[in-house]
């Protein structure tokens, strides 16, 4: 404990901190948003041509099972980013979490029931404005859960990117155990819990905020 | 008005839904289109608001040949009821009903206070706006899809078996409050069923097709019963029919007689005849049998419906009278099944 205080106590350790978890919060929530686009993209193509549903799925497993240390340094050699370009994570975290969201989000559209659809597009809603206004928003409870489950997936690898020295609370993993010295490691580990507890509850609210309807009382 | 002309609907798979269909459904009128499943119903209904396009043929509505409109603007104007309501669950039932006034650009204010008019037309109270879809009973939501599909006030609505997700009593509720808001509204509506009783209490005219997408007979529904085209319709309206086509007989010429009578709560005691109780108002309570002791009474002949009731109230009767009230409820005479065969026998002749 008095070495964590010790270690605290610097004030250029705290800006560092801040720093770090700031760069940790944006490595890993921007892939997340991109990824939700991309998956109700996706799943949507999923949905609405079946052929495509299999290969889609398939694939997005296999992405799912690329090791993150392994992607992390395979981008660079495909897309021509520096080694250390923190482009190189926001990228593999889009790919893992989209691959995460697809299923999801393809199996939440195909559970809008056929009636509900049928009446929209019989009331006169185009393609789209049904997509948006029906089908999307009663994905959301499915899709929320997927998102929670990718959020917190996310807080965690962009820590494994510190090996390959991408900022983010995972220098402080590095930094620890190149010392010897436990008490950064152990700040590591609370800031990171702490942040994901504190997106999960984020994405909670949000997702009441989105679907009031999902948690009626039935008569 | 509806017109389907050499209508032909044949599926991908080669399955023939509908064939030669020619039909005129008239303005101001419920049509039903009624027949077992695969019989071409729902795809005939659909083929009106483009949800189905025909192979061959042409549907016109109010003389337009509906090919020529743009779907969402040609489904904008023609109500459709489905089956299960499939209301939106993520909606209030207030802006349930009030989407396609804000699909044709209606203000959110405007919408909702047709809306909650709407509401009141089919008989719900205006707290149950605020409610959820899920928070309404199957009877509640199924007003609620009728209150959605007139919002636009659309001159034709289409229904596709609106009511058979619900129980017999509260689909029968429901029927009646059709027939209410249509003597009020006077559109024009189709309503797809395969339940031919559902047909034939609602139905001004009703379509009888079979497997195969053939229109086996188009007419009113007394003509179903007691001259059905061929075999397949007499099979379909059911082995009770002659007696059913007593619903569309009036009972003119039926006389009722007087009946002995004791005021409830008096004493009594045992002759040779029934003797019928009633209450202070003249509303008959029950008969006193013979030999002294209280039976419950039979249905009642309202004055004036069709003789069907006036059967049923002598065949129904413990004591072989049929009592005939008026519309007040109150005592008018009753009548004996001989009479009314009498009277049905006359009209033959």
């Amino acid at each position: 404990m008095g070495d964590i205080a010790k270690y605290l106590s610097d004030a250029g350790t705290r800006a560092a901190l801040l720093d770090m978890l700031l760069d940790h919060v944006y490595l890993s929530l921007v892939p997340l948003v991109v990824s939700v686009v991309l998956a109700i993209v996706l799943g949507l193509l999923c949905h609405r041509f079946r052929q495509f549903n299999a290969t889609l799925i398939g694939l997005s497993n296999i992405v799912y099972t690329i090791p993150s240390l392994a992607l992390f340094a395979i981008i660079p050699a495909l897309i021509g980013t520096r080694v250390l370009d923190p482009l190189n994570v926001i990228i593999a975290l889009t790919v893992y979490t989209t691959a995460l969201l697809v299923r999801p989000v393809a199996e939440a559209l195909a559970a809008v029931p056929a009636h509900v659809t049928a009446a929209a597009t019989a009331m006169g809603f185009r393609p789209l404005r049904r997509f948006l206004t029906v089908e999307l928003p009663l994905s959301v409870p499915v899709l929320a859960a997927g998102v929670r489950v990718g959020s917190v997936s996310n807080i965690s690898l962009v820590s494994v990117g510190a090996l390959i020295g991408t900022g983010g609370l995972g220098t402080l993993f590095t930094d620890g155990f190149r010392q010897r010295y436990l008490a950064p490691i152990i700040i590591g580990i609370v800031l990171t819990l702490v942040l994901a507890l504190v997106v999960d509850l984020l994405l909670v609210l949000l997702r009441n905020r989105l679907t009031p309807w999902a948690r009626v009382v039935k008569p | 008005m509806i017109e389907f002309r050499d209508v032909t609907k044949r599926f991908d798979d080669g399955t023939t839904a509908v064939n030669g269909l020619n039909l005129v459904v008239e303005a101001g009128t419920i049509t039903v289109f009624v027949g077992p499943s695969g019989c071409g119903k729902t795809t005939s209904l659909r083929m009106v608001n483009r949800m189905i396009d025909p192979t061959s043929g042409t549907v016109l509505v109010d003389g337009e040949d509906v090919l020529g409109v743009d779907p969402p603007t040609l489904r904008r104007g023609i109500g459709y009821v489905i089956q299960q309501a499939g209301l939106f669950p993520h909606r209030t039932v207030l802006d349930n009903v009030a989407t396609v006034p804000l699909l044709t650009g209606w203000t959110r204010r405007k919408a909702r206070q047709r809306a909650a008019e709407l509401l009141e037309l089919v008989g719900l109270p205006a707290e149950l706006g605020r409610r959820y879809p899920v928070q309404l009973s199957g009877g509640q939501q199924q007003r609620v899809g009728v209150a959605r599909a007139l919002a636009a006030d659309p001159p034709v609505l289409l229904m596709d078996e609106p009511f058979s997700a619900v129980d017999p009593v509260v689909r029968e509720g429901l029927q009646d409050e059709l027939l209410r808001l249509q003597a009020e509204l006077d559109k024009t509506i189709v309503f797809v069923t395969h339940d031919i009783d559902e047909a034939i209490r609602i139905g001004e005219k009703v379509a009888v097709m079979r497997t195969g997408g053939v229109l086996a007979q188009y007419a009113p529904p007394a003509e179903l019963l007691t001259r059905p085209a061929d075999d397949f319709v007499a099979g379909f309206v059911g082995k009770d029919r002659g007696y059913r086509s007593l619903s569309f007989v009036d009972s003119s010429g039926v006389e009722v007689a007087e009946v002995a009578t004791i005021a409830e709560g008096s004493a009594f005691e045992s002759t040779s005849d029934w003797r019928l109780v009633v209450d202070a108002d003249k509303r008959p309570q029950g008969w006193v049998a013979p030999d002294a002791s209280v039976v419950p009474g039979g249905s009642l002949y309202e004055v004036g419906a069709p003789i069907r009731g006036a059967l049923d109230s002598a065949l129904s009767s413990p004591s072989g009278l049929g009592v005939v009230v008026d519309a007040e409820g109150r005592l008018a005479g009753v009548v004996t099944a001989r009479q009314v065969l009498d009277v049905i026998e006359s009209r033959r002749g």
